[in-house]
């Protein structure tokens, strides 16, 4: 990668929760002082600062980054909020890649923020309004009502059962039982709890599904020069990568996420990765549905289309399988307050590479890792690779 | 900065107060095709990443970057939307190419603000939930606030200010990209009636449609694409506190941290004398004179004399706004900022018609994201 070296050298997230008694400000400062403390850093050492944020019809909040830039620490900075839906919390380092890249910043802080029990009485209410307000807002849509079709694309394509998709929730559900932070952990959940939850929108189950949550997550990025002097153990941001697919979601094939491959192509080849299967040693892609993780699993070029259910019934997708896929039990575990449950993520592959993941740390030391984020109408995807 | 950049193409399109005939996709694509004509490239091929910039409430559809990819042969291609001022955009796609990895990106701003039946409602939104918004009143009070306290502090009259509104609205008669000109004058603008006191109507900027698209190369690929590359010289941008009851009302803190950035990343030391002329953002008459003064460009409370001493009109020794500003052309929402860029570069290239300034060779423009916010942008460009 040409511009300067960009590394993670801290991280901090409050916990998950179903309502936070914190307003959205302070959710964001809890972050960002965590994020801060595990670098010994303070904001006089931060240059500028990143925000990400998911829909402001949450918590009803017009030009939200602006009210939120003191609880991210950004009084008196340069403060820039980026935005693409969902895949923002994966995009927002990658904003913190570029704002350090570029060599105007040494050091910038990148916090999401996401407070969805504002939004009365379910957020779902809120998402009525992503959609086309001509062609598909007078039908009143859910979104669930639209991943049912994307999950029964996948399903019918490849012909798989609702078995094969649950291992994925079961898995996550158990990871997060490891994560000090989740809402949804439980070590003892089976294939038949998830089976016999409650229907929502066919395919779609309750627990095929991650719950509305409140949190924060902060990350702070600095240039090589300073990430040396501050931590033996930066970990670096090798290659990014992001898409976006048409509007028009009805008119394209459901069953594979082009936009993710696409994605991972970018920040494959800024990493210099021609055999991901081999050189990505954990994964982290976006899994607010069981069946996502596996669609997106496809979409990285990590299992061949198809098949990445059957290597989830196989273990390999485990935390001590060959390739460990949400140790930190992901969206459907820890919890999904949208952009801060992206950069969740990246914090999982940061914390995973140092070897400071506590009980959910996979053996083998792993050595590069990627966290994937997907968003708008089934349609962006943000790739990060980051190594040691 | 460690690589050059330079704006290689500029589209737009509306800068009218209302356009029934055209959505904001159609908008869009109108400036699209005429920045990418002029800088002759293909979108499909040639751009390696897209910025645009929006707010869902004002778009009216929420996770409003969706609808942007189609209309600017964008798809399958790095897109991301800033929620923020369009000159924010700017400084996403400038670092974009610092970086290296991009050589080609394009910036989008527009705004279809006539589709917006209530917006001081809508702006009301954007008030602490909690402190502020039970307060239910026009938000404009802030700026009228805003502006006693500039006045008592600054020694500024209100003669001063309107004056900021009769030159812009006179400088707008000169530019056919704006809907607002109109031959007024200071009394005019003092007697027209009260909105927040004392702000009056006339200087208050109006709304307009319209889209901004520009298209960004870096140094070696700017050279090749056009004769006549509009460089970025320097980007500044930063936020004050976004508390009504902690800021200080007199100043614009958040303009004087974005002028620190700008002119030491452009290498600037001495504005008033190396730059030539302002876009700046005047939402409001008297922010362009607070602003003038936050930004270096003339000593703190002198702005007002300056402007009615005629040295910020277009003939004058340093002119501002020679576009119109927002009061000639309109506020454009996200986009106003990128107004003040598009200006910039047409001076720049001596393509301003009737309204070009003489010695145009450094241009700075500055956005702010207005009431109630703390938040501004400025850019630095030079032919």
């Amino acid at each position: 990668m040409s511009g300067n070296r960009v590394a993670v050298v801290g991280a901090g997230m409050t916990k998950f929760v179903r309502r936070a008694q914190e307003t959205a400000k302070e959710l964001a400062w809890e972050a960002t002082h965590l994020a801060l403390e595990s670098c010994d850093m303070t904001l006089d050492d931060i240059d500028a600062v990143i925000i990400g944020t998911a829909p402001d019809a949450f918590d009803a909040v017009h030009m939200k980054s602006e009210y939120l830039s003191d609880g991210c620490g950004g009084w008196g900075k340069p403060v820039i909020r980026g935005y693409v839906g969902g895949g923002t919390g994966v995009f927002a380092p990658i904003q913190g890649w570029y704002h350090v890249a570029s060599g105007l910043f040494d050091t910038v802080l990148v916090v999401c923020e996401e407070k969805m029990s504002s939004c009365q009485p379910h957020p779902q209410g809120a998402f009525l309004t992503i959609f086309d307000h001509t062609t598909e807002r007078p039908l009143e849509p859910n979104l669930l009502w639209i991943f049912a079709l994307e999950m029964n694309a996948y399903m019918n394509r490849y012909g798989l059962d609702k078995r094969d998709i649950a291992t994925v929730a079961v898995k996550n559900k158990r990871n997060a039982a490891d994560h000090p932070a989740a809402l949804l952990g439980d070590a003892n959940i089976t294939l038949e709890d998830i089976l016999n939850t409650e229907v929502l929108a066919w395919p779609v189950q309750r627990g095929d599904v991650s719950p509305v949550t409140d949190g924060a997550v902060a990350l702070v990025m600095s240039a090589e020069h300073v990430a040396r002097r501050v931590t033996n153990k930066p970990v670096w941001v090798e290659g990014v990568g992001w898409t976006l697919d048409t509007a028009y979601w009805t008119n394209r094939d459901l069953s594979y996420p082009v936009y993710v491959e696409e994605a991972a192509r970018m920040a494959y080849k800024m990493a210099g990765i021609t055999e991901p299967r081999q050189q990505i040693h954990i994964a982290e892609p976006y899994d607010p549905f069981d069946y996502k993780e596996l669609h997106h699993l496809e979409g990285l070029m990590l299992f061949d289309k198809g098949e990445a259910p059957r290597a989830a019934a196989d273990g390999v997708t485990q935390r001590d399988g060959d390739l460990p896929v949400c140790p930190s039990g992901g969206l459907l575990g820890v919890g999904n307050p949208i952009a801060a449950a992206g950069l969740m993520k990246v914090a999982e592959i940061f914390w995973q590479l140092r070897g400071e993941a506590g009980a959910r740390q996979v053996p083998g030391s792993p050595k590069r890792g990627l966290a994937q984020a997907w968003g708008d109408l089934m349609q962006v995807g943000t790739v990060i690779v980051m190594g040691v | 900065m460690i690589r050059e950049v330079a704006i290689v193409g500029v589209g737009w399109s509306g800068f009218r107060p209302i356009t029934p005939d055209l959505s904001y996709k159609e908008l869009m694509y109108e400036a699209a095709v005429q920045a990418y004509e002029e800088a002759g490239i293909d979108p499909r091929r040639d751009v390696d990443s897209f910025v645009t910039v929006a707010e869902d409430y004002n778009e009216g559809t929420s996770i409003f970057d969706e609808y942007v990819p189609d209309q600017l042969g964008a798809l399958h291609r790095p897109v991301q939307t800033i929620s923020g001022e369009g000159i924010h955009g700017l400084a996403a796609a400038v670092m974009q190419i610092l970086t290296g990895q991009f050589d080609v990106v394009v910036v989008e701003g527009h705004s279809k603000a006539s589709n917006i039946l209530t917006l001081p409602y809508i702006l009301a939104f954007a008030f602490d939930p909690v402190f502020n918004r039970p307060l239910a009143v026009h938000p404009y009070y802030v700026a009228g606030m805003e502006m006693l306290r500039y006045q008592v502090e600054s020694g500024t009259s209100h003669y001063e200010c309107a004056c900021v509104a009769a030159k812009n609205r006179n400088n707008a008669l000169l530019n056919p990209l704006a809907g607002y000109g109109a031959a007024i004058s200071a009394a005019d603008v003092m007697a027209s009636e009260p909105v927040a006191e004392p702000l009056t109507r006339l200087e208050c900027a109006g709304h307009s449609d319209g889209c901004i698209t520009l298209v960004l190369a870096a140094g070696e690929t700017a050279r090749a694409l056009t004769d006549t590359p509009v460089w970025v010289r320097g980007i500044g941008w930063a936020n004050d506190t976004p508390w009504l009851e902690s800021r200080p009302w007199g100043e614009a803190r958040y303009a004087q941290a974005a002028a620190e950035m700008v002119y030491r990343t452009a290498g600037i030391k001495s504005p008033r004398a190396e730059i030539d002329f302002a876009e700046i953002d005047d939402t409001f008459a008297y922010k362009e004179l607070q602003h003038l003064e936050a930004l270096n460009l003339c000593p703190p409370g002198a702005a007002g004399e300056w402007t009615a001493a005629g040295g910020t009109e277009i003939g004058g020794e340093f002119p501002v706004n020679p576009s119109g500003g927002a009061l000639g052309q309109g506020h454009l929402l996200d986009a106003t900022g990128l107004a003040r860029v598009l200006e910039v570069v047409l001076q720049l290239r001596g393509q301003a018609g009737q309204r070009q300034i003489e010695t145009a060779e450094v241009g700075l423009a500055f956005g702010w994201r207005g009431v109630p916010t703390t938040g501004g942008a400025a850019v630095i460009l030079s032919n």
